[in-house]
């Protein structure tokens, strides 16, 4: 076992060696490796964060009943306290149409057009916030058809058919990084197969005389493996780098676009298990690169 | 050792290269195969170590039948054979030392033993001052040696060389020869490809003479 094991670490070893002797080569094939990683895992932390900052928005599902330009600020604040009172709804805001002009004069920037208007055109806007326990989709749909019945409503507004759509948007974005990892997986066993290929055309005479003294394809293949191995992984550790220093260069402009929408959000690198994923997936590629390569080129290399 | 029985080998092509041939070598015997060039001593030799196969006809080496074996046991059959080359067949980019342990880490020995067996070997063909050299840095007559190290050094039952001295010398070429009469005193069975009639008659052992892939002469068990 210990034997085994000494051999496992001389054809580790001797595989580091190898990538040693040819430094450009091998830093030219992880560099090329951590650039078609990085790629697919880019793409998966932008989604990643994305969906990150619409799980915020999605509990904020909220109702926004418009009350008739007629309704009086009297009417409106007994409405309000109607609604308050039903077991689906945890609070209502009351926006008057005074209050709702000084928000949009505040927030819009257009205050000059609306000094030029004679009357306020803006309703007065009833904000429900619904109950958690009653904030699903299906719920929220009932609730808004319900309150829009109300003689007083002119309009009901749920603000979640774009969050909606925003996940099935989301839905794509994720498929297409699949697709696109798949592809890319696909390149980087090429990549390690190609290099593993030349490795062992380089050494052919090496592989007959091994062959010839009684080697078996799994010796040597086992240096071969073990470098696609550590190249895929070391690739991996590339892309890793390449996506946080991407993340480094957006996260300035990213930040200030947050604070412009008065949001805390900042982008946010891999998770620990996803950096993970990417490094096993990096030194599985590798070796798997390199044992289909091996594969057919060890069998045509026979000593004569 | 060796046992074939009407053994014929066709080259794709329709290039006949050995025509019905049959000769037994007992264990412990030397024998020289002998030709010229062209005439299929190589090919017998590729046959006995499995570079080839026989197109037909039966080959029993060390009690194996050549034909049923899988390739997957290729190797392993290999381990139980020494073979020496003309062009020696070393890795000139590793010492001595690392050439002649080749076998041995191929075959999984223990670490302990290699350095051991590795000198010993040396030892039997007077290179153990070269462990540390690279063979480029040997004459041709050290090469050889070396390639001999190599393949005794796991004590193999049978050693096949194909023209071992066929780039040496005439007084090289007895040095090598008589490390090759030393072994089989010592118990191994010896196949030499050779057409080096001088050396042949000299180390007076049975031969072997092909001619255009049939065997015309075989003098016999050892005189």
């Amino acid at each position: 076992m210990t034997n085994y094991l000494l051999r496992h670490a001389q054809a580790f070893f001797s595989s580091l060696g190898g990538l040693a002797r040819a430094p450009i080569a091998s830093l030219m094939t992880i560099a090329v490796i951590g650039v078609t990683l990085s790629l697919p895992t880019g793409l998966y932390v932008v989604l990643d964060n994305i969906q990150r900052l619409s799980r915020g928005w999605e509990g904020s599902g909220q109702i926004s009943l418009f009350l008739k330009r007629d309704t009086g600020a009297a009417a409106a604040q007994k409405l309000a306290d109607k609604i308050r009172l039903l077991p689906a709804v945890a609070g209502v805001e009351y926006i008057s149409r005074d209050a709702a002009l000084a928000e949009f004069r505040r927030l819009s920037g257009f205050g000059a057009a609306l000094d030029a208007l004679e009357h306020n055109p803006l309703p007065a806007v009833l904000v429900v916030r619904p109950d958690a326990a009653h904030a699903g989709p299906g719920a929220l749909e009932s609730l808004a058809e319900e309150l829009g019945r109300r003689r007083e409503v002119e309009l009901v507004q749920l603000d979640l058919q774009w969050v909606k759509r925003l996940r099935a948007m989301l839905g794509i974005g994720q498929r297409a990084a699949l697709v696109l990892a798949g592809l890319l997986g696909l390149a980087v066993l090429l990549i390690v197969g190609n290099t593993a290929r030349l490795g062992v055309l380089n050494r052919r005479d090496e592989v007959a005389v091994i062959k010839l003294v009684g080697g078996t394809d799994a010796f040597i293949r086992r240096p071969f493996l073990y470098s696609g191995l550590v190249q895929g992984l070391l690739g991996a550790l590339t892309a890793w780098f390449f996506v946080g220093l991407s993340r480094l260069l957006l996260s300035g402009p990213i930040e200030e676009l947050a604070r412009l929408y008065e949001s805390e959000f900042s982008l946010s690198g891999p998770a620990p298990m996803a950096v993970l994923g990417l490094l096993g997936l990096g030194g599985a590629l590798g070796w798997l690169g390199s044992r289909l390569a091996l594969r057919r080129h060890l069998r045509e290399i026979e000593p004569d | 050792m060796i046992h074939f029985s009407h053994v014929f080998k066709r080259y794709p092509g329709g290039f006949d290269a050995l025509k019905n041939i049959s000769f037994e070598l007992g264990r412990g015997e030397m024998a020289f195969i002998t030709g010229h060039s062209g005439a299929g001593k190589s090919t017998l030799l590729k046959l006995i170590c499995l570079l080839e196969r026989a197109s037909r006809g039966q080959t029993l080496v060390n009690n194996k039948n050549l034909m049923k074996l899988p390739r997957w046991r290729i190797p392993y059959f290999r381990r139980e054979l020494g073979v020496v080359f003309q062009d020696y067949r070393l890795l000139l980019d590793r010492t001595v030392y690392d050439n002649v342990a080749l076998p041995l880490i191929v075959a999984g020995a223990r670490s302990r033993e290699i350095p051991r067996r590795v000198r010993a070997a040396l030892d039997l063909v007077g290179l153990l001052d070269k462990e540390r050299a690279y063979p480029v840095t040997l004459s041709g007559g050290e090469q050889q040696r070396v390639g001999i190290a190599r393949a005794v050094v796991n004590k193999p039952p049978l050693l096949l060389a194909d023209e071992p001295t066929g780039n040496l010398d005439a007084a090289l070429s007895e040095e090598i020869m008589d490390l090759f009469l030393d072994f089989n005193h010592h118990g191994v069975t010896v196949l030499i490809a050779s057409h080096d009639q001088r050396l042949i008659s000299r180390a007076r052992r049975r031969v072997l003479e092909l001619r255009q892939g049939e065997l015309v002469r075989d003098t016999g068990a050892a005189t």
